[in-house]
């Protein structure tokens, strides 16, 4: 054996609800557990067991291992065991603890996509409560916000949050590495219900094959069958030119999505809140977007102090046709879906045309007038889409069209 | 050490309390309102002013000297306060002055105790202290937790240590009252000075029943001080010291509203359910505490009375910067101040007259002709642990260790509509169990409970029930949030707890709601 000593998770004064792991190998003694815990006397038991019964599983008769543990729960202690684990022995085995039954819901290709909470995948205090805030979306970050010799550990947390964290709805989203690398992350999270997997620094078509490729062997060999769809992100000035062949790569992709920190730096220009100088690229990004039928998605807002700023930003977003936003802070989330949901007029427009499109059929009638004015098909559905949103953010009642009727009659 | 585990009886909410604490005889908890004891008040000595300086001068050299000259003695009961909360440098002073004469076994009622009082174990393990009345804070807490005090433990509310006091339950032979600022009669204030604390409300029903009183300010002014919210005719003696109180640890310079998006959305959870079911109506009243948590829900109440253009008569509490801001915009009549947290309150408090001043006795105690803290029609209050029967728990960890007093908790409850917005758990600790460790307050006072996964309502307030439907608020069965938090965290093991009794909790009227256990090893 060569490394004999291995270390996973994370420990110091701001730590919670996390756990440092100081593994070591032996040729003799037995299995010596060491736990140092801050819920010993509720918990102190139950991780015994947990870290006994996953050296059996990776049948490692001879061990000491130290546990400093500031209240980590068993999915996050199991995680960064694992971690260690994996560094010492060569197995492709994986301690899977079970997949709860709140996870196992699906996410559509259509659906609203506002917001979508970034979470460091290598920091488990801020995924537990992701879900209560309510964000369309989280992103499981094993990119950006991973520190380089904390990826590997990462994987295990990511992997084990997907199984075992309730997001209560969110779509599921994962952020890989940027690609190759990127591929070395899949044996983690498919086949747990990843929703959706955002693919980094994308500049064009062939690497989205590359990934489906890559994603295709893997399924074979492993027989593992999901479903998934991808959300590039467009992050450089090559990628903003290759924008629709990438819209296009795939029936799997489900939006694009733009990063204007590095798309900044790459044309060489200052980020101001204004946003002038990304204005070409996130024009181009909607229009292949719209080009390809699918959604686009705006950059995040990282001043999580300017709720004003985020207010103003996303109204500009919504009227150049983004249709939704990241966030790193859960309270930007409300700000984001308030700021995108459609205003009085446009809701009272949408509740006109919706209501005759209902009078219509409800006649009988093959053409839907308001007034003396014809109204096209599109503009009907862009009003059902107003509705439905409307609906889905508490602005309409699900009646609305009995109390519509009463004033309009 | 501690109370041997015979005598216990079941009382009224089936907990098993002692009968007997520190020799003198203890009443069960029989019920809110049951007990109602007859009799009189306690009284103190009547005095002669031809035995107190005509001058009106009854300034001593030292804390010690005053201390001797109000005859300290083997046993005996001494009160400080803690209106200079982590800041106070009094307490340390006296046990030490005592232990410096030899005294053993003395009785310390503290209004309440912080960690600045660690210092004072060491005159635990050599007998000075027998045992604390009070709260025991911190590590104090881990000490009495691990059987080490000699004496058992008693923990009150702010209103029951005035009611103990008023009944003779607790007769104290010397109260150290420290003041930011007092003249050389006795009359104080806690408005001026270097450590100044906003008010000194705590240490009035010492000053009015205690055999001996002591004044002590590091801000002594001639002949009179004004307002005198301790009147020196109470007071026998007064010393001067270098510093009473370490300014920064009494009142903080800004309070901070707490940035934790899981606390903000449970504190904007509570203002929704207040707006949804009516609290919030034009002329409430409310109290929020000075934690994170309950200082974004004043906030969150701001926001809304904005919106809606209503107005509150009244805010309990104690004062920040926050609630100084509504006052002064308009948003609340009048601040009924308790204790002071930042500059900004102790600000208002000198310079607005209707930022009013008050004590335990106006607001809390309940062997009174009324008080204040039923007339609240909403308050919001935090707590360790909360069971599937409301019962709640506000001084022992679920591992078993007493590490907080009860502070206004228990008085607080009288309020109209009783709100404890609580994280689901704790790291891995869940907050909502089957059994609380320690039973604070019972369940029936306690009305709503609001977790960011959900928010339980107390099954006795159909009213509140009746109204939150169609709210769209998360309204779930308190079981099913245990549930969920037991699915998240897994199942605790029980603490490891021995029989022996080290401290008992009492409830408002001074009978034993519960009793805290010896934590094993």
């Amino acid at each position: 054996m060569s490394k004999q000593i291995a270390y996973a998770g994370n420990k110091g004064d701001n730590v919670r609800s996390d756990c440092h792991i100081t593994l070591e190998l032996r040729d003799r003694g037995g299995r010596q557990i060491e736990v140092d815990s801050k819920v010993n006397t509720l918990y102190g038991q139950a991780i015994r067991s947990l870290v006994e019964d996953m050296l059996g599983f990776f049948e490692l008769p001879h061990v000491w291992i130290r546990l400093e543990d500031t209240g980590a729960l068993s999915l996050v202690i199991a995680a960064r065991v694992e971690a260690a684990i994996s560094q010492l022995i060569d197995t492709e085995t994986q301690y899977l603890l079970p997949m709860i039954e709140e996870n196992q819901y699906g996410a559509a290709k259509e659906q609203f996509r506002f917001s979508r909470l970034y979470l460091p995948g290598n920091m488990p205090k801020m995924m537990l409560n992701a879900g209560i805030h309510h964000p369309n979306g989280v992103i499981l970050d094993l990119e950006d916000s991973v520190a380089p010799d904390k990826k590997h550990e990462a994987r295990f947390l990511v992997r084990n949050a997907l199984r075992g964290i309730n997001f209560y709805g969110a779509e599921r989203m994962v952020r890989i590495n940027q690609l190759p690398r990127g591929i070395e992350d899949l044996p983690y999270i498919l086949g747990h219900n990843v929703h959706t997997i955002l693919v980094p620094k994308c500049e064009g078509a062939g690497q989205i094959r590359e990934l489906e490729e890559a994603i295709d062997r893997y399924r074979k060999q492993t027989s593992r069958e999901a479903m998934f769809y991808l959300m590039p992100i467009i992050e450089s000035a090559l990628g903003v030119e290759k924008a629709f062949e990438i819209a296009s790569a795939s029936a799997n992709i489900v939006a694009l999505a733009i990063g204007l920190e590095d798309y900044t730096a790459d044309i060489g220009a200052r980020r101001t809140n204004q946003a002038k100088e990304s204005f070409f690229a996130r024009s181009r990004l909607v229009n292949a977007c719209k080009a390809a039928g699918i959604q686009a998605i705006d950059s995040v807002f990282s001043d999580v102090a300017d709720q004003q700023g985020l207010r103003d930003t996303v109204k500009e977003s919504k009227s150049l046709g983004f249709e939704g936003m990241g966030c790193i802070h859960p309270r930007q989330i409300r700000i984001i879906h308030q700021s995108f949901a459609p205003d009085a007029d446009e809701i009272e427009q949408a509740k006109k045309i919706v209501n005759a499109y209902y009078e219509a059929q409800e006649k009988g009638l093959g053409v839907v007038s308001l007034g003396s004015k014809m109204i096209d098909p599109p503009v009907v559905r862009r009003a059902q889409k107003n509705i439905d949103l409307a609906l889905y953010l508490g602005l309409i009642p699900e009646n609305w069209r009995e109390a519509f009727d009463e004033d309009h009659h | 050490m501690g109370q041997p585990a015979d005598h216990l009886v079941e009382n009224a909410i089936g907990r098993e309390v002692p009968e007997q604490i520190n020799g003198e005889q203890a009443i069960p908890f029989q019920g809110v309102g049951q007990y109602k004891p007859s009799g009189y008040k306690h009284a103190p000595r009547i005095r002669s002013c031809s035995d107190y300086p005509s001058n009106g001068d009854k300034r001593v050299a030292s804390l010690k000297e005053a201390l001797k000259k109000a005859g300290i003695g083997e046993g005996m009961t001494i009160s400080t306060h803690h209106h200079f909360r982590n800041g106070d440098l009094l307490a340390n002073q006296v046990f030490e002055a005592a232990h410096e004469l030899g005294i053993k076994n003395l009785r310390w009622f503290p209004s309440a105790s912080f960690p600045c009082h660690e210092h004072l174990i060491r005159y635990m393990e050599d007998g000075t202290i027998h045992h604390i009345e009070g709260s025991m804070n911190g590590p104090l807490g881990k000490f009495t937790s691990e059987g080490k005090m000699k004496g058992t433990g008693v923990l009150r509310s702010h209103g029951g240590r005035y009611q103990a006091v008023q009944d003779g339950e607790v007769k104290i032979d010397i109260a150290v009252i420290g003041a930011g600022c007092a003249d050389a009669f006795g009359n104080a204030n806690g408005l001026y000075g270097d450590s100044a604390s906003g008010l000194l409300g705590f240490a009035l029903a010492d000053s009015e029943y205690a055999d001996q009183v002591i004044v002590a300010t590091d801000h002594m002014v001639d002949f009179p001080c004004v307002p005198w919210q301790i009147q020196g005719n109470h007071v026998d003696f007064t010393v001067e010291l270098e510093q009473v109180g370490i300014p920064e640890k009494i009142v903080s310079g800004t309070t901070r509203i707490t940035k934790s998006p899981d606390r903000l959305l449970l504190a904007e959870m509570t203002a929704n359910f207040c707006e949804a079911t009516g609290i919030l109506h034009d002329g409430f009243s409310f109290q929020s505490g000075a934690g994170g948590t309950s200082l974004a829900v004043g906030e969150f109440f701001a926001q809304k009375m904005r919106d809606t253009g209503i107005k509150a008569r009244f805010a309990r509490g104690g004062s920040n910067k926050y609630l100084v801001g509504m006052l002064e915009e308009g948003l609340v009549d009048y601040i009924l101040d308790g204790q002071t947290f930042d500059l900004e309150g102790l600000r208002s408090m000198r310079d607005n007259p209707n930022h009013v001043w008050t004590s335990p006795f106006t607001s809390y105690n309940y062997h009174g002709k009324g008080n204040f803290a039923g007339m609240v029609d909403v308050v919001v209050l935090g707590a360790t642990e909360v069971d599937v029967h409301f019962n709640a728990n506000v001084v022992t960890h679920s591992d078993g260790y007493l590490l907080h007093g009860i502070g206004g908790w228990q008085n607080c409850l009288f309020s109209k509509t009783v709100i404890l917005p609580l994280p689901l758990f704790r790291d891995r600790i869940p907050v909502i169990t089957d059994q609380v460790t320690t039973v604070c307050g019972p369940g029936e006072m306690i009305d709503v409970v609001v977790t960011e996964r959900g928010i339980a309502i107390n099954p006795q307030r159909s009213d509140l029930i009746e109204k939150a439907k169609g709210s769209g608020l998360p309204i779930r069965d308190i079981h099913e949030l245990r549930d969920e938090a037991l699915k998240i965290c897994g199942k605790p093991a029980k603490p490891r707890l021995e029989d022996q009794v080290i401290a008992a909790i009492k409830w408002v009227d001074g009978t034993v709601i519960d009793a805290v256990r010896k934590v094993g090893k």
